[in-house]
Parts: structure tokens; sequence; C-alpha cells
């Protein structure tokens, strides 16, 4: 035992983990803790930092798109605009967001283990992570202004262009490092580390879905980062690897990119699958439908996931058969989708369904997710996509499912993880009137999107044709109903937790998974002994009993 | 699973061995994978420009590329004996094989040195003119040649670095005859190195 940190004795409680004095003090025990759920909030603290610039990037693009021609800046900085908004969404919120968030801070706890299975390595891919945000945030400062590429950096352009490609490729690169650090940490942790009374199918849903996530994010993104670095290379050096100037081929670039970067949709997806399936059975008090079912779509969906990718290029030219083939990989991705979206509307049938927020979120997810799903596997129908390619139809399609599912599930887990991890309350009256106004303005923002791209309006364009000018007029009151419903959300989270009333309470919502049998906030040591797991996390006697006397 | 309830200090570290082993795996894919992008392109570009590749490979010096290889081969083996060494208990032995991988390793870089230097002088790298004038199929093969064989010297680099901290370990007996679990990781990650040189070697040396 290591005798130089001392516990901190309180009234014969142990100390929780923010209390808790170990070798350094102040932020040092912040920035220099191995402990997973210091690091989790370490991740808490700068992927919202960068998703507050990625909302302002984005704000911006809108507020230019309100009036045709220029309304406050130039198409170059337009350009440069939206690269930013969709790297920093992409590398340095959306991937990292929930894996790196509450799969660190979560993860070991909901399956009885008192850290991750490499603490050390799990603190290094923090710094990676800052390092390649600090790259990113280099490209903007540094003459030559960020890349004006799109976050896609498609050859022949990536090369070509003035700006800072280079400390954007580099960010990516960095950031995938990352990634895949904290992926092989979470599955070495669930392989070693569960209780040992915790059976595979005892795993609550969203650990499985982590799981998933986590070997996609070891498989997959080491190709990104190569691509991305011959990329640098062919930059920096002049060697003829995809510009064709120098014989390359740019779609062989593409091929690579999307290789990796649709799995990366599935990083982003799943962890958030994984949130929805811990939080229906939850308040609508009811034991889970298809507990295996559900478990098993996760890695159907990664599986499937990865062999999909060139649907991104249905129009670039490809062999007739290639396209048939990756429509139909694409279709299939859906059934593993749908399969859980039934299981999480069945679990609510019968269920008394309780409205907090963290349900409301969730609810919202079902329905935004099937827009954005639905939306998704009409463009697997390559007649249709090649109809609907580069416009904001697929604009629309994807904000659905990143920022409605992705997003919507991450705010989900906010509202019903936070009070658990500070042991405060936030007020629950201005979460749901937070709720009501990023719903609306979600819709009200990227459902316009959906209609003017199918009517032909082109993305990533700066100007447009005064038919489009309605929509985007519509779209871009929308983004400002969203941005102050997501200010009032992040106001009560940061008031709650000064003025937050104090909870001590295990159970909060009346959850079975093992984090709501630990003190409020987690101790240091997570449990004081190892947990004994007797059945499958999400059963509901009680209402289930009651269910049945109603038949009765 | 009996592992992780044994040791548990304040600063929540355990040992597990099988973890340790575990994780140094799924690292060992990722970098299979990462120069597996790039043997994809190779093979997209060599089924696209069969004959220039072919041409072009005949610059190469086998001669000097097989011995490298053996060079290679060899120092795997002395990797593999010194943990069949510290397995044995015989630290100083350990240590020996330990320096003769680096040695080859260092001399497997020398040879590389030369034979990189020897194409520039002949006017064959990234951007020279007398390159950017032959055929897409020789720029591509070339610019492949020395990325992939730049990024293998560099991950050999990376290698001589870890088996000198491995070194060091086993001399304050930190790497022990009953904790070699690092000294096997750094192994397995010298293996792997040497496993992509014997698809590098191949595929760009024995194509003519």
């Amino acid at each position: 035992m290591i005798t130089d940190s001392v516990a901190l004795e309180t009234n014969g409680h142990e100390p929780s983990y923010l209390e808790y004095k170990g070798k350094h003090k102040g932020i040092l025990g912040w920035i220099l803790s191995t402990d997973h759920k210091r690091i989790g909030i370490l991740y808490m603290c700068s992927v919202l930092t960068f998703f507050a610039m990625g909302v302002v990037f984005g704000f911006l693009m809108r507020l230019e798109l309100i009036a045709p021609g220029k309304t406050i800046v130039n198409a170059e900085t337009y350009n440069k605009f939206f690269t930013l908004h969709g790297v920093i969404m992409i590398f340095l919120f959306i991937i990292p967001a929930i894996p790196a968030i509450f799969g660190n801070f979560f993860l070991p706890i909901l399956i009885g283990a008192k850290d991750v299975a490499f603490p050390r390595l799990n603190l290094f891919s923090w710094y990676l992570y800052i390092t390649g945000g600090l790259l990113a945030l280099m490209s903007i400062v540094m003459p030559g202004g960020p890349a004006d590429t799109g976050w896609t950096f498609y050859i022949p352009y990536s090369v070509r262009t003035d700006t800072n490609v280079i400390y954007a490729l580099m960010a990516a690169f960095v950031l995938g490092f990352s990634s895949i650090l904290t992926g092989l940490n979470f599955i070495t942790t669930v392989h070693r580390l569960r209780a040992p009374s915790m059976g595979w199918f005892k795993m609550p849903l969203s650990v499985w879905s982590f799981y998933a996530t986590a070997w996609v994010q070891v498989l997959a993104t080491p190709i990104i980062g190569i691509t991305l670095l011959l990329v640098v290379i062919e930059r920096v050096l002049h060697v003829g690897i995809f510009d064709p100037a120098l014989g390359g081929d740019p779609v062989l670039y593409q091929h690579m990119f999307w290789i990796y970067s649709h799995p990366a949709v599935y990083i982003m997806i799943l962890p958030g699958m994984g949130i929805v399936s811990e939080i229906i059975p939850v308040f609508a008090h009811r034991t889970i439908f298809g507990y295996k079912f559900i478990a098993f779509s996760s890695i159907a969906i990664a599986l499937f996931g990865s062999l999909v990718w060139a649907h991104h290029m249905f129009t670039v030219g490809m062999s007739d058969a290639g396209e048939f083939i990756f429509s139909l990989l694409t279709m299939v991705v859906a059934i593993p989708s749908a399969i859980k979206v039934f299981n999480w509307t069945a679990t609510l049938y019968k269920g008394s369904i309780e409205l907090a927020p963290p349900m409301l979120y969730i609810l919202a997810f079902i329905f935004l997710f099937s827009i954005g799903g639905l939306t998704g596997v009409m463009q697997g129908v390559i007649a249709i996509d090649i109809q609907v390619h580069n416009t904001s139809f697929i604009v629309g399609h994807f904000h659905y499912v990143m920022f409605g599912g992705t997003g919507f599930a991450f705010f989900a887990a906010l509202h019903y993880w936070l009070p658990k991890m500070f042991g405060r309350m936030y007020n629950i009256k201005r979460a749901k009137v937070a709720f009501w106004i990023i719903f609306t303005g979600f819709n009200v923002l990227y459902f316009p999107m959906l209609i003017m791209g199918w009517l032909g309006m082109p993305r990533r364009y700066y100007d447009y044709l005064p038919q489009f000018h309605p929509y985007h007029f519509i779209s871009t009151i929308g983004s400002w109903i969203l941005i102050i419903g997501l200010i009032i959300m992040f106001t009560n989270f940061v008031i709650s937790l000064r003025r937050g009333e104090k909870i001590t309470k295990k159970n909060l919502w009346g959850g079975e998974t093992l984090e709501w049998q630990i003190d409020t906030p987690p101790t240091f040591e997570n449990f004081a002994e190892i947990p004994v797991v007797e059945d499958y996390p999400y059963v509901y006697k009680d209402n289930e009993i009651a269910v049945e006397e109603e038949k009765v | 699973m009996t592992t992780q309830a044994q040791v548990h200090s304040t600063e929540h570290v355990h040992r597990d061995d099988v973890g340790a082993r575990l994780g140094m795996w799924l690292f060992l894919f990722t970098e299979l994978i990462l120069f597996g992008g790039m043997f994809l392109v190779y093979s997209v570009y060599r089924f696209t420009h069969q004959a220039e590749f072919h041409i072009a490979a005949k610059e190469l010096n086998t001669l000097v590329g097989t011995f490298n290889t053996m060079v290679l081969l060899t120092s795997s083996m002395t990797m593999a004996l010194s943990i069949v060494a510290i397995q044995r208990n015989n630290k100083r032995l350990s240590m020996f094989f330990q320096f003769l991988t680096i040695l080859l390793a260092v001399f497997f870089l020398v040879n590389k040195f030369f034979e990189w230097s020897a194409e520039i002088h002949h006017g064959i790298y990234p951007g020279s003119e007398t390159l950017l004038n032959e055929k897409s199929g020789k720029i591509l093969f070339f610019g492949l040649y020395y990325v992939m064989t730049g990024l293998h010297g560099l991950h050999v680099i990376v290698g001589i670095i870890l088996i000198s901290v491995m070194m060091r370990f086993t001399s304050k007996g930190v790497v022990k005859h009953d904790d070699y679990i690092k000294l096997e990781n750094t192994g397995l990650y010298w293996h792997l190195v040497d496993i992509i040189w014997i698809f590098l070697f191949p595929l760009f040396y024995l194509i003519t």
C-alpha cells in the first residue's frame, strides 16, 4: 500500500473522489490523477469547451446563410467556418463525448471494478486529446488561417490549399491515437476487471455498447491515422501517393478516408444507444425488452457498420457491382438499429413512464434518430442518393442522427448521471424548459435542410438562389432557439454545481445498475468490496407484479 | 478474475499480466491495420501499374535487402532468447541478448541508411526532377517505398529505445524472472516490426 497518500476521514464515511487527497494538491491533483473518475471530469471540461466552440462556428455559418449573398463574412472565411465546425464537432466533441466522459467515469463502476485496466494510459490519452485540441486551435491562429477543405480533407484540394491543413490533419491524427488508447483500455477493462460474479449477460447494456464501440475505435482508427499521415507526407515532402499530379488516385483517398469515417459514425452513435438502453428501463420502471437482442445488435452494428463505407461515394464513379453491394450492406445496417428502436418502444409499452429530464431527452432521441435513420436508409438507395448527394438533405440527415441521436443521448446522460457525479441536484423544472426549447430549436434548424436539400440546395454553398431563402431564414432562426436552449441547460448545470441541493441518496432515479448502489458522489475506491451481481441489471420485479395484478 | 481483487493500493495499481498482454495485442492489431492501410494503397497501385512497379523494383538492391532481412530475423531470435533467459533467472544472459538485439537493429538501420543514400545519390527521392519525369507508376512505387520503409525504420528506432529501457529495467530488477511482462510485451512489439519487414521485403525487392 502506498503510505504517502492520506485518506481524509469524515464522520466515518469514506471521502468522495472529489474530496480525496492524493499525492498532489490543487489542480495537480486533477491533471496528474490516474483515477478514472477524475479523468472523466477532465474530459468533460475539455470536451464541453470544444463543444461550445463548435456551436459558435455553427452559429456563425447559419448567420451567414440567413440571406443570399454576403452577410457577415466572405466565402473563404465561410469555408473555414464549416471546416472548423466539422473538425471540432466530430473529432473533439462527438467521438470522445460519451465514451471518454461517461465511459471513463461509469464503465468501471458499472462492471464492479475500481478503475480501468491501464489507469496511466488513460491519463495519457487525455493528454493526447488536449494536444490534438491545441493543434486544431493552432491551425486557427497560425498564419495561413484554418483549413478550408471541409472535415473530409479531400484530395487534391487538401494538398493544394495554402491554409493550415497540416495542423488540422495532425490534430485528427493525434486525436485518433487518443481514441485508440481509450478503446484499447475499455476492451481490456471489460475482459479483465468485471466483478467475478458478473457474467457477460449480466453486464449493463451501456457496457455492451461501450465494448462494441471500443472495438471499432481500435480496428478502424488506425486507417484514418495512416491516411491523414500520408496526406501530411504528401504535402510536406511531395511524395506521390494520392495527388493525381504525381500519379496518385484521389478516389483511393476517399475510400481510405471512409473506411474509417463511416465506422466512426458508429463510434459516435453506439454509446448513445447504450445510454438510451440504460435510461429507458429506469424511467419506464420496467424490465428492458430483449436484452440479448440489444446486446448483440450493438455488435452487429459494429460489424456491418465497418463494411458500408463506399455509400458515401456513389457519385464518384465505382463499378455497378460495387455500388449494389454497398447499397445492400447499407440496408443491412438498418436492421440492428431498428431492432434497438423496437426493443426500446416495447420496453415503454405498459411501463409506468416517468417524464424526468433524462427520459425526455431519450424519448426525443428515439423520435429524432428515427427521422435520421429513415432518411439514411433512403440514401442507401442508389437512385435517391445520386439525386440528393451533396445537398443539404445530407446535412439535415446526419445532424438528425449525430446531434438528434448522439447529442441528445449525451444531454440525457448529463441529466441522468451529473447529480451522481457531483452530489448536487439541478433544477428539474428549468431542465424541462431547456429541453423543450432545445427540441423545438433543433427541429426548426434542421428540418428545413431536409426540404430544401430535396429541392436541390447544395451543401457547403456560400450563396444560394432566392427560392431557398425562406428555408435558410427559418433554419437560422432555429439555430438561435437551439442556442438559447443550450445556454439555459448549461447554466442550470453550472448553478447546480455551486448552489444545487446536496444529495447523499445512493439511488436517485431507482436504477438497478451498480452505480446506484454506491455513495453519491462515489468514493475514491468506488466499492468498499467488490459487489456480487445476482441477476442481469434491469429487473423491476415490483412493477411487473403490479402489471400482473392489474391483469387479474 | 482473481487478480483484480488481490492488490488494490490507493493509487489503483494492480498487476494483471494477462490484461497487459491483451492490451499489447490490441495495440499490435492497431499497428497491423496502420501498415495494412499502406499495404492496401500499395496493392491498388500495383494492380493499376503492374509493369511500371515491376521495372521500378529493379532499381532496388536485392542483396542489401536480403541481408537486412537476415539481420532482422536474427534480432527477433535474440529477443526471444532474452525472454527465455529471464524466465530461467539468468539476468546477465538476458541483458546480453537484449544488447545483441539492439546491435542488430542498429546494424539494420545503418544498412538502410546506405541504401537510401545510394538511391538519393541516383536522384531518386520524393520530389526530385529525375523521379518526376518518370511514369506515374514509378513515382508511386518510390513514394510508397520511402514512406513504408521510412515508417518501418521509425518503428525500429522506437524498438531500440524500448529495448534500451528494458535493459535498464532488467539491471535494476524491475524486470525479473517472476515479473517479465514488460520485456515480453517489448518482445511482441519487436516481432511485429520484424513481421512487417517480412512483408515489405518481397513486395518491394522481389517483384522484379
